[in-house]
């Protein structure tokens, strides 16, 4: 440890200086006069062209991950939608990448930078897949790897989840350094930067949104090649939003440009993210609304001064599902498809079972992505250590699902319903997030027209909430 | 026990008591310390589990705290049978192709 102040505020005063160390990037070149700054360019100068981050992963055997119909959720489906609804269900099975979810796209090409700039070493705050999936790429590129876990409650218990991908990190060489619940890991994630001078292998840097990019566009092209036109529809698991920001960039990379986008997440309601007590009354560790509504409604609440995740940007549509619905769509997978896969990837398979009854059967929705499973991260360890915490688990109606109290598998599949978020809300939540942290009265036309971009809304809708909140616009 | 120099050892550290915790914390999360567990290899000779040591971690860095465990291991499994999961399959298999062959 240095000299320096090492308490939580003096930790906390010196964080822009340790980030512009740790990542290697100077924000402040993108920022623009006003509340505005240049996304676009960010993701240009600071990342990783399409084929680069291509060729990055193919050396790490990210990538070209299999695409699947479903051919008998297709049929379960159809057999509860009405006459000629039910469109073909795709999943692309990001479970086959060396670290089992997705995430190894984002750490391939965090961890290929941190290596080109002499980086000795990754650390990342996660208790999730890209923590084991920066630990496998740190071990490829023989760089030294720290992940910071938030763990257990204040008695020591502990998700299975979690755990689980704590021997994963541990597998690949990491040092796993495992809190009890709080924000403060933050703070020790910043004093670990300091400490080490390792590179912050951020979920939010354009490094890590431009490795996603290439799933939305091989997407494409596999549908091309395949089916001869693009998806109708492609759900993403909500959390961060960096998977939604990234497929949806590489699908317009790719020129698909008609594809709708739909969030999904599963509704936590009511459980607070800090809380000690509801840690472990939460059976979902990601993928739930604790995060995807609040980076969704302000995405650079995140640990880089910009996030490069933006999904409000990209999203058409946004719908939550229930914790039950989930284990038990898992479960469908499984026994339906033979595919054994963790829960949080399916939230969108739910999504995705739910509005294919709403699409033409010559239509075709897709999953973009499934996550390893094992002991731990399994459905049945989740289940019944939630039943250890007193949460019940029963069959009946989803709707009557309490977050925290119960876990309700539908009766019947016809019961499992995408339940739509107004996402014209979440675009005024975006709007008073945006003026309130800025603390502006008044903003230029360049500010009005990046407002219009970071929410995906129209001119009019914009200029009435900030007329609402009393901003004046200077033409 | 001896514990020798170099053993494999997981640690225990309390990083910030409950009065100091960050301000935005909810009011459960505040009347808990902020913990912290670790694992390393022993730097101390005769030593025994609930003695403040120190360790160096995997990546070489030197960290303090107290002894919890030798050779730490997981044990978490598959865990025990939640018999309400059998029922999903054989049902979806029912209305999917119990005795009816008229998939639209």
């Amino acid at each position: 440890m240095s000299n320096k102040d090492q308490s939580y505020q003096g930790v906390m005063n010196r964080k822009s200086e340790i980030m512009i160390k740790s990542v290697g990037i100077d924000y402040r070149d993108f920022e623009l006069e006003g509340i505005s700054f240049d996304y676009e360019r960010m993701m240009r100068e600071t990342g990783y062209s399409l084929q680069e981050m291509q060729s990055i992963q193919g050396e790490s055997g990210v990538g070209n991950t299999p695409l699947l119909e479903l051919k008998n959720l297709t049929g379960l489906a159809r057999k509860l939608a009405p006459e000629g609804k039910g469109a073909r269900i795709f999943i692309k099975d990001e479970a086959a990448n060396p670290s089992g979810s997705f995430k190894a796209r984002r750490a391939a090409n965090a961890v290929y930078h941190a290596k080109k700039l002499g980086y000795k070493g990754v650390i990342a705050a996660t208790s999730g897949n890209y923590g084991a999936a920066v630990a496998s790429q740190a071990a490829m590129q023989g760089l030294k790897c720290i992940i910071v876990q938030e763990c257990y409650d204040s008695t020591g218990k502990g998700q299975p989840e979690i755990i689980e991908k704590a021997r994963k990190c541990e597998a690949y060489g990491a040092e796993v350094l495992q809190l009890t619940v709080g924000p403060e890991l933050f703070y020790i994630f910043l004093q670990l930067l300091e400490e080490t001078g390792y590179f912050n292998a951020s979920l939010y840097t354009p490094f890590g949104i431009a490795g996603v990019e290439t799933l939305g566009y091989e997407l494409a092209m596999e549908f091309r090649e395949k089916e001869g036109r693009d998806p109708d529809v492609v759900v993403c698991t909500n959390a961060g939003g960096g998977n939604l920001t990234g497929t949806a960039r590489g699908l317009m990379k790719a020129g698909a440009d008609g594809v709708r986008i739909v969030a999904a997440s599963v509704n936590l309601k009511g459980l607070h993210m800090a809380s000690d007590n509801h840690f472990n009354k939460k059976s979902f560790t990601t993928g739930h609304t604790g995060f995807g509504i609040p980076f969704a409604t302000w995405p650079d609440r995140s640990d880089v001064p910009r996030s490069a995740a933006r999904p409000l940007r990209y999203m058409d549509r946004y719908v939550l599902v229930n914790q039950g619905e989930v284990f038990y769509m898992t479960e469908a997978l499984a026994q339906l498809e033979g595919l054994e896969r963790g829960p949080a990837g399916n939230t969108s398979l739910v999504a995705a079972f739910s509005l294919a009854q709403e699409m033409d059967a010559d239509q075709i929705i897709v999953v973009q992505e499934t996550e390893y499973t094992g002991a731990g991260k399994h459905i049945q360890p989740q289940l019944h250590f939630a039943k250890e915490n007193g949460i019940e688990i029963l069959f009946g109606n989803p709707e009557d699902e309490k977050q925290g109290i119960n876990i309700i598998f539908p009766e019947h599949p016809s019961l499992i319903k995408a339940r739509d978020i107004d996402v014209n809300q979440l675009r005024a939540s975006y709007i008073k997030n945006c003026i309130k942290i800025n603390e502006v009265d008044k903003i230029s036309n360049t500010d009005l027209q990046f407002i219009i971009e970071e929410c995906k809304g129209t001119e009019s809708f914009v200029r009435e909430k900030l007329s609402e909140l009393n901003i004046e616009i200077i033409e | 026990m001896k514990i020798e120099k170099g053993t494999w050892v997981r640690i225990h550290d309390i990083v910030m008591e409950p009065s100091e915790r960050a301000p935005q914390v909810p009011d459960d999360t505040k009347e808990v310390p902020l913990e912290m567990w670790i694992k390393g290899f022993l730097r101390e000779e005769d030593v025994k589990v609930g003695d403040v040591v120190s360790v160096e971690t995997i990546t070489g860095r030197i960290v303090t705290g107290t002894l919890v465990e030798i050779n730490p291991y997981y044990d978490h499994d598959f865990g025990r049978c939640v018999p309400e999961l059998l029922k999903i399959g054989l049902q979806l298999k029912e209305i999917l192709w119990g005795g009816q062959s008229d998939v639209k």
